[in-house]
């Protein structure tokens, strides 16, 4: 499978900050890639590098095989976006907005084709309504169909469910995956609502304070065989003390903070009673295997990471 | 860019905002008309001063279209700058305030076409309001007040222009005043550029514009030798002096001559040098900027 998108130790720093450092990552073709990160953590800095809206400190980026900085528009002409809010011109109509688009992504508009963008997204009947009476719902569709309307081969969607309803978080999930399987379309969607996330995409990466901590398969890194387990016991350092003297050692994370193993589900029962024969007392046992878990362990525990990811 | 440039044009003349400053220039001139129509005489008597004591003057023939248009003109001149602001300063700016910029830059088109498309839109509405103001200033003043010979006040007395002598005068005026107020654009595009709200650009504009205008007038020799020929409001009321015209060294009037010209010219040139590094310094830093709204 190809490669739509390649980006190679990108790095972006604001006056000492580093918003997006070091990162690589790659999107094949057909992927539904997730793009997670807690608020902060350098998705939109990437995100609007990937648009060219922010200009990298270091780093590459190609897209379609071809690199971005020197064959910007040829790419662009291929890639639709909504980045964060849908902001669009609140005194024109929506179908006014649409057309402005449509013709700056060099499509000449044709009012069947721009009728009919509209009504994928239910907004044919308000097709001559001013944007500015529009629901944050309505105004996000109408930005789903500006990204769309030039039929792009790569959509990028930074946080697309932000400001909606749960009816609108559950259409927007919808569309992507009827863009991703229906239209065979490259999708790379932004959230911190990680199990929106979770129910969309093929392929994940997750930031934390611009760095990678991990890259991969969904399915994968949720795989119950390598599941993360968390102990809670009256004692953690003494717990961890004795467990490092059993055949359990070569399981346990290095973490201070948590006591935790990556292990086989069937096999936490056995540990269990292996640990009251070591009278370690157990509270509590939490099998961290939902992308939220996941992605809370990885980003709540900086220092951690790397061994996790490996 | 033909494409863009029709793109920012339906964008300005679909926003409430941009016919604002064409109802108030119409209000303005209307008033000014009314006033002249009932008092006219008495301004030219004003205006002729103790002249009328020594000669016989028909206010009839003086109070007339080209007249009214000269005294539409020096008043509303001075002041078309802030409504030139009022849509320049709010072209790049004001998509960054309403976040329209991150999806315009996004597109396949560059950013220099982009701010390029940008300054000609706002070259075109300039153009229409300037043909607006020509419009009711001078064709309905016409109509309404008859073609005569043109008195134009100087520093060291009064002109008079025949009337077969005073249409292309105003031609060219409104061509240089055309020309002055994309300075004022291009600075307004350039504040744009800087800001990510449509306020702090207008506001900004109208101010540099009065600071250069009093240190332009301001007496000051100091001011005068080594500020004064740097600032663009010296050479912005430079269309003036098409209405200033050529004498023989007997003092008779030449038709169809401009008295300064190369100073007309000059000021033409320093307004074209301001907009080439205006909009040049606006598209090199749209160019590098990171668009974070």
């Amino acid at each position: 499978m190809a490669s739509i998108i390649k980006v190679n130790n990108l790095s972006k720093h604001f006056k000492g900050i580093h918003a997006v450092n070091d990162l690589s990552f790659t999107v094949e073709e057909g992927d539904v890639y997730g793009f997670l990160g807690q608020n902060g953590a350098g998705k939109s800095t990437s995100i609007r590098m990937l648009l060219t809206l922010i200009k990298p400190t270091a780093g590459s980026i190609s897209i379609f095989g071809k690199e971005l900085s020197s064959h910007r528009n040829e790419i662009l002409k291929q890639v639709g976006a909504v980045i964060e809010k849908p902001d669009l011109y609140k005194y024109l109509s929506a179908y006014d907005n649409l057309a402005i688009f449509a013709k700056m992504s060099g499509m000449k508009p044709n009012r069947t084709v721009l009728m009919e963008q509209l009504k994928m997204v239910g907004l044919d009947e308000r097709a001559d309504s001013k944007v500015k009476t529009f629901s944050q719902g309505m105004k996000q569709r109408l930005g789903i169909a500006v990204a769309l309307v030039h039929n792009p081969r790569l959509i990028i969607l930074d946080e697309p469910t932000n400001g909606l309803d749960p009816q609108g978080i559950a259409d927007m999930r919808n569309l992507i995956l009827h863009l991703s399987r229906e239209m065979g379309k490259t999708i790379v969607v932004s959230s911190h609502l990680l199990t929106e996330i979770e129910l969309v995409a093929n392929r994940m990466i997750i930031i934390h304070k611009g760095k990678k901590i991990v890259e991969g398969n969904v399915a994968e890194l949720l795989d119950p065989s390598k599941s993360l387990v968390q102990i809670e016991t009256t004692n953690d350092v003494d717990a961890r003390q004795k467990l490092l003297q059993t055949r359990w050692a070569d399981l346990l994370h290095d973490n201070e903070h948590h006591l935790q193993l990556k292990m086989n589900k069937e096999d936490v029962p056995v540990l269990i009673a292996e640990m009251v024969s070591l009278q370690i007392p157990v509270l509590s046992v939490h099998p961290m295997h939902s992308l939220e878990d996941y992605f809370l362990s990885l980003t709540t525990q900086a220092g951690h990471v790397e061994s996790i990811a490996n | 860019m033909w494409n863009l440039l029709q793109i920012e044009l339906f964008k300005i003349f679909r926003k409430p905002r941009t016919y604002l400053a064409f109802a108030i220039i119409a209000a303005f001139i209307f008033l000014i008309q009314v006033g002249l129509l009932v008092n006219g005489k008495d301004w030219m008597k004003f205006m002729m001063g103790s002249l009328d004591e020594t000669m016989n003057i028909d206010y009839n023939k003086l109070v007339n279209g080209y007249a009214v248009c000269f005294f539409v003109l020096n008043l509303l001149l001075v002041h078309v700058p802030i409504l030139v602001a009022l849509v320049a300063g709010d072209v790049v700016s004001g998509e960054a305030s309403m976040g329209t910029l991150r999806l315009l830059a996004a597109k396949p088109v560059s950013r220099t076409q982009i701010i390029l498309a940008k300054y000609f839109a706002t070259a075109v509405y300039v153009f229409a309001m300037l043909l607006w103001i020509a419009v009711i200033s001078l064709v309905i003043s016409i109509a309404v007040f008859g073609q005569n010979d043109l008195v134009v006040a100087k520093t060291n007395g009064l002109q008079l222009i025949e009337a077969n002598d005073v249409l292309w005068r105003y031609f060219c005026a409104f061509g240089f005043a055309f020309i002055a107020m994309m300075v004022v654009a291009a600075i307004s595009l350039l504040l744009s550029v800087l800001s990510e709200n449509s306020i702090g650009p207008i506001v900004a504009t109208v101010g540099i514009i009065i600071v250069c205008t009093l240190v332009s007038e301001m007496e000051i020799p100091i001011y005068q030798k080594y500020i004064k020929p740097y600032l663009f409001t010296t050479y912005m009321l430079g269309w003036k002096g098409f209405f200033y015209i050529g004498s023989t060294e007997d003092g008779e009037t030449i038709k169809g001559s401009i008295q300064y010209l190369p100073g007309i010219l000059k000021s033409i040139a320093a307004l074209l040098v301001y907009i080439v590094a205006l909009v040049g310094t606006s598209v090199y830093i749209f160019r590098k900027k990171d668009i974070l709204s």
